[in-house]
């Protein structure tokens, strides 16, 4: 399972990094000429959307937009929710009770009015939205590592390193963080996945950047110009199956990991 | 057995009526419906000393307080009463700098070969970062000579091509020896013991113990034996402290208390130290029931519920723990 | 009157590496009312062993072959329809650390009702009368029958599984590690308890341990394993006096004897081999300090030594003296 998400993930990465090269923005510019609105065609291989444009090279574009978006917010998100964790976890008592809260109310608070109220308040630009996904997505996984910090801090080898006289920062990185590693690494997959999910949500209710080519952008034109009555399959498909695809592949291998690190789903055969 | 002889008197450790006790929840419910809290006394005023170069053991079986002790001497938990003399220094008057310091000195090898070692530490990092972290090397190739010399002290052979490996590549043996290395390079005047065999196994177990000796009788360093078995203690330690409940209840030379014990619960554990002949338990008087909660420790002598020779004043007043013949200590009204 | 016969048990767990053998050609017998002791390290196929009496293996392990005879009845091809029956009823396991096996969110004494109704048809009222009966011959207060496992101490909580071990009147009791985390004084007292029933009862023991000591206290007879096979088995007192094999000798030397002299044995050097590639010859040649040429050649086979006492290895064929 994990193989074939890493295989769907690689392609859309190859896409995203090197697709654009190959595709001509000509096709993306609005000439007047091209058809619009027109089925998949010799040129147009995935059809064009109600301007004109190429829907196959927005798709190939989009993907940049749309895994960098993801890849940032999640960069983000797993930096306060692991750093956040492991200090609550290590410390305990008075700052883990005042880290814990403050986790809490982001835990509590529904994500999608949060983030639309977030978006609306600081605008649509893909700066914006990349911090609000990153802010919203955090508290998980701060629980999480928490957790984990805290059944690693009993351990005897963190009660062996004060022993040699290490200082509590010493302790967190070289000790508790890299035991916490590979939680940290499953749970950033499936962050990830949420993150790309929540790009498109967002740009589909029409909070993302309007300059932007992301696929969530290409499913709210395509619903805002009634691409659905017009039965322009073309055009609502290919975006939303390749965020499918996207998301579908990070929850591969989020599995293939857990079965990795979590011994007991392993299949016995010591 | 008794390789280095105390040069002076002057004791290494001088241990005064330390106390560390922990206030827990006495019970779920309970703790929802009052603000009670129960007071364990895992150490309840323990005095001790120990010599340079000398071999005391902690003896003990659970809930005797032996470990909290030997964690409490080197403030990895905090005493909550009582003194404790490191050449002459308040250990718990340390401030951060001293007590880092102190650590340099005073260092601890754990029961659990398996879990006391980071999984992810090389063997080179896990004995070289007790040098990082307290700044002591100046370059990358003394400290490899000093991680060398004390792989080898520990006796593990051609160290550096241990280097590189992982815990999970050694074997049991050979990761307490890691473990005694990385306590080594320090080089430490005292290191406390906690149970270092009872996880090895036997054909393994005298390897350590003579590793353990060896460097009492080359290098001087003074050891706290923690352990639970009488017989490892009698033919590894110069002395023994019998604890029980958070005291000591007997103290004296290994090969005299295990001999010709005075007090009834040493007794007791001495009786059923096994020997290599088929001995058959049944016959034998054993003491009845387990070592009560330390939470729960019994008014007057903490044993008199479970001692055989127990008088009605035992019940009443808690014995003082004292010199009862030429260097033996107990605590019994009737020794 | 032998109630347990076993010969030639081969039992090997399948890795994707090949095959670990795990113990390999293991004899023993065991008459009624006899404990017998199986004494090994880590890795040295004695839990295996036991285990694979009953086949309570898990799904990688394959017993190769052997025979398994109790009373005489085979029972080494039988069905698992079968096997369900004779565990538990015939021969019962107390398993390591068995103490913490017990259901933390059900009462002691329903678990053992549980038991017994398992493999009786009696009526709930009767089994818990038994459960009582039981907890008074393990020399546990049967009012507390209704208590829960954390409420018991480690001894205590030893003790209920021994009562759930014998409650349904086993012939044979196996006990894997009886008293490994019980201090030293409980571990005396389950010891004896053992033994006091093993004699009422004239049931069969098999006591699986790493501990040379709890075979000197409670067993008549001991088998030593090493890396999977027997090395050496006799009466007790005569393998502690007269040890033969020379890792046998070397387990005795590091006993710690209060009797005798304070002086420290060495250690065995080395470490188990790897049974996924066990050494040729003789398993034990590359540790031996006594090995030559043909031990890295040639398996030893058994020398008997005396009445009931034999060990394998080269040199103590024509008793040549070590």
């Amino acid at each position: 399972m994990g193989l074939i998400g890493l295989a769907i993930l690689t392609f859309f990465a190859l896409m995203a990094i090197f697709g654009p090269y190959l595709v001509s923005i000509s096709t993306l510019t609005v000439d007047g000429v091209t058809k619009v609105m027109h089925p998949p065609t010799e040129g147009f291989w995935l059809g064009t959307d109600d301007l004109g444009k190429d829907i196959f090279a927005g798709v190939i574009i989009g993907s940049r937009v749309s895994l960098l978006v993801g890849v940032a917010a999640t960069a983000i998100s797993m930096i306060i929710g692991t750093t956040i964790g492991i200090v609550s976890g290590f410390y305990g008592k008075a700052t883990d009770a005042l880290l814990m809260r403050f986790t809490d109310v982001f835990l509590v608070i529904p994500w999608l009015p949060l983030m639309l109220v977030m978006a609306a308040l600081l605008g649509p630009s893909l700066g914006n939205i990349i911090f609000v996904i990153g802010i919203t997505s955090w508290a998980g996984t701060a629980r999480i590592i928490r957790s984990q910090t805290l059944s690693v801090k009993e351990r005897p080898y963190v009660e062996r390193a004060r022993a040699i006289g290490s200082g509590d920062t010493h302790i967190m990185f070289y000790h508790i963080l890299p035991n916490v590693f590979p939680l940290i690494f499953a749970n950033t997959v499936l962050v990830a996945a949420v993150a790309i999910l929540s790009e498109t949500t967002l740009s589909f209710l029409g909070m993302g950047d309007p300059t932007q080519v992301t696929w969530g952008m290409m499913l709210h034109f395509a619903f805002a110009m009634g691409a659905v009555s017009f039965g322009a399959w073309w055009w609502l498909l290919p975006p939303g199956i390749c965020v499918v695809l996207v998301v579908l592949s990070f929850t591969f291998i989020g599995y293939a990991l857990d079965e990795v690190l979590n011994p007991k789903l392993r299949r016995r055969d010591q | 057995m008794t390789g280095f002889a105390q040069t002076n008197n002057q004791n290494l450790l001088r241990v005064s009526n330390l106390e560390v006790h922990f206030a827990v929840r006495s019970g779920f419910f309970a703790s929802l419906l009052t603000k009670e809290v129960a007071l364990v006394r895992a150490v309840d005023g323990v005095d001790f000393t120990l010599g340079r170069g000398e071999i005391l053991c902690l003896a003990g079986e659970s809930g005797s307080g032996k470990t909290t002790t030997g964690k409490a001497i080197l403030r990895l938990l905090e005493p909550t009463s009582g003194e404790v003399f490191y050449q002459d220094e308040d250990i718990r008057l340390f401030n951060r700098t001293r007590l880092r310091k102190f650590r340099q000195d005073a260092q601890i090898i754990f029961q659990d070969p398996y879990e006391s070692l980071n999984p992810r530490q090389t063997v080179f990092a896990t004995v070289a970062e007790p040098l990082e972290v307290n700044h002591i090397c100046k370059s990358i190739k003394e400290k490899e000579e000093r991680v060398e010399e004390a792989l080898n002290d520990a006796g593990l052979s051609n160290p550096r091509e241990l280097f590189m490996r992982y815990p999970h590549e050694l074997s049991g043996g050979q990761r307490q020896r890691l473990a005694i290395a990385s306590a080594l390079v320090l080089k430490p005047n005292l290191i406390v013991a906690d149970e270092p065999v009872s996880m090895l196994d036997l054909s393994i177990r005298a390897g350590i113990l003579k590793l353990m000796v060896d460097l009492r009788d080359n290098k001087g360093i003074s050891y706290l034996f923690i352990t639970h078995d009488l017989s490892l203690a009698w033919l590894v330690s110069d002395r023994i402290a019998i604890m029980y409940l958070g005291k000591i209840i007997e103290l004296g030379n290994a090969d005299v208390v295990i001999k010709t014990p005075l007090h009834p619960y040493t007794k007791a554990l001495v009786s059923v130290i096994p020997v290599p002949k088929r001995v058959s338990l049944l016959g034998k008087t054993l003491l009845k029931g387990e070592t009560p909660d330390p939470v729960n420790i019994p008014p007057g002598c903490r044993f008199h519920p479970r001692c055989p020779e127990a008088k009605p004043f035992c019940r009443e007043e808690e014995p003082v723990f004292r010199e009862v013949a030429s260097n033996r200590f107990g605590a019994c009204h009737y020794i | 009157m032998t109630l347990l016969a076993v010969e030639n048990l081969t039992t090997y767990y399948k890795l994707k590496e090949g095959y670990v053998r795990a113990c390999e050609n293991i004899s023993l017998q065991l008459k009624q009312g006899e404990a017998l002791g199986l004494v090994g390290e880590s890795a040295s196929g004695k839990t295996t062993a036991a285990l694979s009496l009953v086949k309570l293996l898990p799904d990688n392990a394959h017993v190769m072959s052997g025979s398994i005879r109790i009373n005489g009845k085979e029972i080494a091809g039988t069905t698992e329809e079968e096997l369900r029956r004779i565990r538990w009823k015939e021969i019962a396991i107390i398993f390591q650390g068995a103490m913490n096996a017990l259901n933390p969110v059900r009462r002691i004494g329903d678990q053992i009702v549980e038991a017994l109704r398992i493999h009786e048809k009696i009526t709930d009222k009767e089994a818990c009368r038994r459960t009582a009966e039981l907890f008074e011959k393990v020399e546990i207060d049967p009012d507390r029958v209704r208590e829960y496992p954390h409420e018991f101490s480690g001894g205590m909580r030893q003790r209920a599984m021994i009562a759930m071990a014998i409650a349904c009147n086993p012939k044979i009791v196996i006990g894997d590690e009886p008293t490994t985390a019980l201090d030293v004084m409980v571990q005396a007292q389950v010891l004896q308890l053992l033994e006091q029933l093993r004699r009422e009862r004239q049931m069969g023991m098999i006591l699986i341990t790493h501990d040379l000591s709890v075979v000197g206290e409670t067993c008549d007879r001991v088998a030593v394993m090493y890396a999977g096979k027997i090395v050496e088995t006799g009466p007790t007192e005569k393998v502690f006096d007269e040890p033969a094999h020379p890792y046998t000798r070397a387990l005795i030397a590091a006993f710690p004897n209060i009797e005798g002299e304070r002086y420290l044995a060495s250690s065995i050097p080395g470490n188990p081999p790897n049974l996924l590639y066990p050494p040729s010859g003789c398993r034990f040649n590359e540790r031996c300090l006594h090995a030559y040429a043909r031990c890295r050649e040639e398996e030893p086979l058994f020398t008997l030594l005396s009445s009931g006492h034999c060990a394998s290895c080269h040199l103590l064929e024509g008793r040549v003296r070590i």
